[in-house]
């Protein structure tokens, strides 16, 4: 009963801690230039994907993963700079386009580099599963979670303690105050897509030993993640890792207790059932409009 | 001073041409095809214009729409021996009451929460088409009988046509005099902006429940007639994807323009065929037109067209 519970909380737990990820991806994006990246799945899967390309030519694991991150990173830098920085202005609804495009475009480009197979990443410390009281625990969802929770302490740090964070702060609360006191408003948001970038690719390599990796691996990562970001709060960071931990609790507990062939399901009944109550999230701030 | 014939009208005129000359061009079976699959479309996506381009909501699970339509004509029909007309009307009637009943809470949403609603939405409505196999037959699809109506039966690919055609043209009438009504002006003004809209006596609520129903109920007419025309249907015709597609469609042609989203959905149902000559390349290179495309025309494409136009008589 109690072991049960708890092996459906670990899983549960693990996935959070990856969507969390995911959604802060989201979140940062959106505070920095108010756009919904519908390609920060591709982020997760560029992650996972180029690790496994990198390990299989040999390259060192922890090399080939900091390559990776790299690499998403670029990605990330290159969709703003060529897609979202010439379309500012543009509409909601032509924003999300681009990155749905974006999305394909990446998902296509994986598939012609990568080929479409299932590639699976070895754990990074073996697979002797650890012994929980009665339920067991793999080596790789502590992985997950310390890393998960090192990065984003790291994000609380680097936005409240640095001034480079700090500045992204800024511009996200009022875009033309921050280039009054001289941030360069333009190099923020161009930051803020790598930084969003290598977040996503940070999640795709950790779970990828878990959940094996393919090029539309992403496509429900990100919707997960988007629905964990809307879930707390869309652009609160707080709201991004609880919203994840939940979807990912929420998820693992009706796939164990209700029914598994739905559990892709639960997170959008979830997502759903709150915002009919709470129309901006669990700690989102009502948005007022002005005329 | 009021021009000899209103553009309006001239639309009207020219979309009717358009669908009485192409036959003239159409070789094949397969050219018919792609005409009636480009119909189809334009169909759901002049019904989903009204909802994005005119009252400015987003709905990213439109596609669930016309699965269930699809599907209630699938099943009632093959199921339980149901006239094709009665169930296409009475999967009409169930999904505009379904759309009636969520659109309330969801359309108190705004921008991307409604987005994530709406897309939510479309996913469980998917994801449960592919579950309950018993009903469905699950992901590998179920068999559709013939369309008949009123003893009538489409007997070849050129009845299909006219019978498309007609409907999309009237589909058209249709979306151009309800947004010439009071309804549509109402439509435009929450467009703009939903407070000052309700200040000067506009009941949004109501104008947004009803245009989301309305276009609710064009993707499940489509949806059940394109069932019954492809004979054979899949959950995949409920899928994001196809959700996403619709929604490129209405912005790719130009949003706010009905016979822009004829062709959005013209060009975007053209533009994989043409591509699948590419193989391999064909999701890279369709990604970065889509992209270049919004970047370069942010309205879509007819109105910058017509707009370029308008600055050269100039």
């Amino acid at each position: 009963m109690l072991s049960e519970f708890l092996q459906f909380l670990f899983s549960g737990v693990t996935l959070g801690a990856t969507y969390a990820l995911v959604a802060l991806g989201f979140s940062i994006i959106f505070n920095a230039s108010h756009v919904i990246n519908f390609a920060q799945g591709e982020f997760v899967m560029i992650g996972g994907m180029a690790t496994v390309a990198l390990l299989g030519v040999g390259v060192p694991l922890p090399l080939a993963m900091l390559a990776a991150v790299l690499l998403a990173a670029v990605a990330g830098l290159l969709l703003e700079k060529f897609a979202v920085e010439p379309a500012r202005g543009a509409s909601v609804v032509t924003l999300i386009i681009i990155t749905i495009g974006a999305s394909i475009a990446l998902r296509g480009l994986a598939q012609i580099v990568w080929g479409k197979q299932y590639h699976a990443l070895p754990s990074f410390s073996g697979d002797d599963p650890l012994h929980v009281l009665d339920a067991t625990l793999l080596p790789q969802s502590l992985w997950v979670l310390g890393v998960s929770a090192a990065v984003v302490v790291g994000l609380f740090l680097f936005f409240n303690r640095t001034l480079l964070g700090k500045a992204i702060l800024a511009a996200s609360y009022n875009r033309d105050a921050a280039q009054l006191v001289g941030i360069n408003v333009k190099f923020v948001l161009f930051l803020s897509f790598g930084l969003s970038g290598a977040l996503g690719a940070v999640a795709g390599i950790l779970v990828a030993p878990i959940t094996l990796t393919h090029f539309e691996i992403g496509i429900m990562l990100g919707l997960k993640g988007f629905a964990a970001a809307i879930l707390g709060g869309l652009g609160n960071g707080l709201g991004a890792v609880v919203g994840g931990l939940i979807v990912g609790i929420a998820e693992a507990m009706g796939a164990g207790y209700v029914s598994s062939e739905y559990k892709d399901a639960i997170a959008f009944v979830l997502i759903l059932l709150v915002l009919f109550v709470r129309p901006s999230g669990l700690f989102g701030r009502r948005a007022t409009e002005r005329v | 001073m009021r021009l000899p014939v209103r553009p309006r009208t001239g639309g009207l005129i020219a979309l009717a041409a358009a669908i009485l000359l192409l036959p003239l061009g159409l070789d094949n079976a397969f050219h018919y095809e792609i005409a009636i699959t480009i119909g189809f479309n334009a169909i759901v996506c002049v019904g989903l214009n009204l909802l994005i381009g005119y009252a400015g909501q987003i709905s990213l699970g439109h596609a669930a729409f016309v699965g269930l339509g699809a599907y209630g004509a699938g099943v009632l029909t093959a199921g339980h021996g149901w006239d094709p007309l009665a169930a296409t009307g009475s999967a009409a009637a169930a999904t505009g009451l379904l759309a009636f009943a969520v659109a309330r809470p969801i359309l108190r949403l705004q921008g991307h929460y409604l987005a994530m609603a709406t897309l939510g939405l479309g996913i469980i409505i998917s994801i449960v088409l592919n579950i309950e196999a018993e009903i469905t037959g699950g992901p590998d699809g179920m068999p559709v009988p013939p369309f008949a109506a009123f003893g009538w039966e489409p007997a070849d690919e050129a009845e299909w046509y006219w019978l498309v055609g007609g409907l999309l043209w009237l589909s058209v009438w249709l979306s151009l005099n309800l947004i010439d009504s009071p309804v549509g002006r109402a439509l435009r003004a929450v467009h703009g902006s939903e407070v000052a809209a309700e200040v000067v006596g506009v009941d949004t609520t109501r104008y947004k429940v009803l245009i989301f129903t309305v276009s609710a109920v064009f993707a499940s007419l489509v949806g059940s007639l394109s069932a019954f025309y492809g004979m054979f249907i899949t959950p995949n015709v409920a899928s994001f994807f196809h959700s996403i597609e619709f929604v490129v469609m209405v912005v790719l042609g130009g949003m706010a323009s009905t016979f822009g989203a004829v062709v959005g959905a013209a060009l975007l149902t053209l533009l994989p065929q043409v591509l699948t000559v590419l193989e391999d390349y064909e999701h890279l290179i369709f990604g970065l037109i889509l992209m270049g495309v919004m970047i370069f025309m942010p309205k879509g494409l007819l109105p910058t067209l017509t707009g370029l136009r308008r600055r050269r008589r100039r």
